[in-house]
């Protein structure tokens, strides 16, 4: 499928491809292996101004906005969608910052991201605040020109690698989600401390860490918007961000197809090659088929949000969910068509079926999404 | 600093072929490249750039199609470019060859160092940079793997040789051919990428250069190809299964029959 790319995104689709199979290829099992942060290729994508891509020139990005950061998210994630989603959760940590940010807040943080000088993560889910986010307990104090931060973030991607964080805490419990305010945290703040490094399933190139605020104070200016807009920065974030993970599913699922075709072009049972086999050819035909409908949705998906529509929610959240279903059907297939050898270590769709789970689960449960496209659709179906 | 490097297009290898008629490669549909350890060479004059200040101009001698390697320098990260293309150059062997990129070298003026790779991997001469240093009056350090140090008078730079490994220094200006194992090339960015998309490359010509027909091109190449030819193609081997005693004597016995003797 030609999906006509300008020359900006077919740019990005090329230096993603090159940092793919010439630094990401040759060592994804073994980060996969030693659940290991890929450093050294985070360094290579900020010489590639990857990390400029969602940051408007102003600021020192090359402002390409969602699409481009589709397309390099699904082409990384051919290659390891724990590289990826450690490159995207850089955008997903800015994006705060980029949407409701203060001109002094944009002006100091945005240009040390694009430069790729720093790096990014959000930080919302606690242990008790996961598809809630209304019951995050962590409490911002104001105290003068300081606030205060108490509690503890749970998952947290790129933490602990990440020298810039958005925190999501409350600054009036009584109020509950609308108590919620959004910070910004840099690494090396007193009372800032990092916790227990996950030992995840999948996307372990990733590191996923606890953050633990202990009488952390953060400076007054450092208060993203206003007090109480932090459920609504976090839901605006989390709605532009989505397509960066239906992207990111498409990428692992392609990665997959790929693996299949080529195995079942090499394999032979029967003394031919198991692609002449019509119940594989049909299992074949269904993964690229639903592969391309989910790549088209996710970047119709990023393309509204480019467009500077406002009510993007709902095809955001059916891009999120579609493509993640379609990547852990596809990844499973790719294991299917690979038999024996494809449940083994030492071919790389094993990983890819442990990669796509996450995809259905975080920035919002698939099953959350569905409560959020029905909410769209009967809102929309009422209005008139 | 001023450095230049010189790259050279050449075919991909992995397709190219012999015309066993002619003994000249075809290239007609065959991809074309950057030389693969010209890479090194720009990664390396572009690594002490960044250390130590100045520009990287990427040269070229070649038809226009050429172009597209300096564009590829450019969105790697060099700063400029310059296209050395006329009909007169065509056919150059080592010596002609030399000869105009070190006009170009020149011409550009106060250049500190010339970066080229170890070789081309079409022609695989290795000639080339040496040449360019001889016809300049240069210093030349080839086989570089490694650059140890470079300031504005000097540098010391480890070559790489058979019998192990020498450290040299000399004075700049220095031309230098270098090695894969000097460094790890950089991937394009997105900004060079743009950039070189827009960018427009000169030309310079034969008058650009202040050199005459006769010392360009074919002309002034005293090297005459006589022949190319592709070796026979080897047949597969045999492969005997058995005990050791039957293979040892089976062995014995083909080698006795077609040796003659023992």
């Amino acid at each position: 499928m030609n999906y006509m790319l300008n020359e900006d995104l077919q740019a990005i689709k090329e230096i993603c491809i090159e940092i793919g199979e010439k630094h990401i290829l040759p060592i994804r099992a073994e980060l996969d292996e030693e659940n290991k942060f890929p450093r050294e290729i985070m360094n290579i994508m900020a010489q590639s101004d990857l990390f400029t891509i969602y940051i408007p020139e102003e600021y020192g990005g090359t402002g390409m906005g969602s699409m481009a950061l589709a397309v390099a998210t699904e082409e990384l994630s051919r290659y390891c969608g724990g590289v990826a989603v450690s490159y995207a959760a850089n955008a997903l940590g800015a994006m705060p910052i980029l949407l409701m940010g203060s001109e002094e807040q944009k002006k100091k943080y945005l240009p040390q991201l694009a430069s790729g000088e720093k790096l990014c993560a959000f930080a919302l889910t606690e242990p008790e605040a996961g598809s809630d986010a209304g019951g995050v307990k962590t409490r911002a104090i104001k105290d003068g020109d300081h606030y205060i931060l108490n509690g503890t973030k749970q998952w947290i991607t790129n933490g602990g690698e990440a020298q810039i964080y958005t925190v999501i805490a409350l600054t009036d419990p009584e109020r509950g989600a609308r108590g919620a305010s959004a910070f910004i945290v840099e690494e090396g703040t007193p009372g800032f401390n990092y916790g227990k490094k996950e030992n995840k399933m999948g996307i372990r190139a990733s590191a996923t860490r606890e953050l633990i605020f202990e009488d952390c104070r953060i400076p007054a200016e450092n208060l993203i918007s206003r007090e109480g807009f932090g459920f609504m920065v976090a839901m605006k974030t989390l709605d532009n961000s989505r397509p960066g993970v239906a992207a990111q599913a498409v990428g692992i699922a392609q990665g997959a197809l790929d693996e299949a075709l080529k195995y079942s072009n090499e394999r032979k049972q029967f003394g031919v090659k198991i692609n002449s086999f019509q119940g594989l050819q049909f299992m074949l035909a269904d993964m690229g088929t639903q592969i391309e409908a989910a790549r088209a949705l996710t970047y119709t998906a990023a393309g509204l949000i480019d467009s500077g529509a406002k009510n993007f929610n709902k095809v955001s959240a059916m891009a999120k969910v579609f493509a993640s279903d379609v990547a852990m059907k596809v990844t499973t297939d790719a294991v299917q068509i690979l038999g024996g050898y494809g449940y083994m270590k030492e071919y790389p769709v094993e990983k890819m079926m442990r990669d796509a789970k996450i995809t259905q689960i975080y920035e919002g449960t698939n099953q959350i999404q569905r409560s959020v496209i029905a909410k769209a659709m009967i809102k929309e179906a009422h209005r008139k | 600093m001023k450095f230049v490097v010189a790259v050279k297009q050449v075919p991909d290898t992995a397709e190219v072929r012999i015309d066993p008629e002619r003994g000249t490669l075809i290239r007609d549909g065959v991809p074309s490249i950057m030389n693969p350890f010209d890479t090194y060479a720009l990664e390396e004059a572009m690594k002490w750039r960044d250390e130590l200040g100045g520009v990287v101009t990427v040269i070229t001698m070649g038809p226009p199609q050429a172009e597209s390697v300096l564009k590829e320098a450019i969105s790697m990260g060099a700063d400029d470019a310059i296209l050395i293309s006329d009909r007169a150059f065509a056919g150059a062997d080592t010596w002609a060859t030399s000869h105009t990129l070190a006009a170009a070298v020149a011409e550009l003026g106060d250049v500190d160092a010339v970066f080229f790779g170890k070789q081309a991997i079409d022609g695989d001469t290795a000639q080339t940079g040496p040449s360019v240093a001889a016809s300049l009056d240069w210093p030349q350090i080839t086989f570089v793997g490694k650059v140890r140090e470079l300031n504005k008078d000097s540098i010391i730079a480890e070559r790489y040789v058979e019998t192990g490994m020498q450290v040299v220094q000399t004075e700049l200006p220095v031309v230098l051919t270098i090695l894969k194992d000097a460094n790890v090339p950089r991937v394009p960015s997105l900004r060079g990428k743009m950039k070189s998309r827009k960018v427009q490359i000169p030309v310079w010509k034969l008058s650009d250069l202040g050199l005459t027909e006769a010392e360009t091109g074919l002309n002034g190449s005293p090297t005459k190809v006589v022949v190319t030819a592709t070796p026979e193609a080897r047949t597969g081997g045999q492969i005997h299964e058995g005990s050791t005693e039957e293979l040892v004597s089976r062995l014995a016995d083909l080698l006795l029959g077609e040796g003659g003797e023992a």
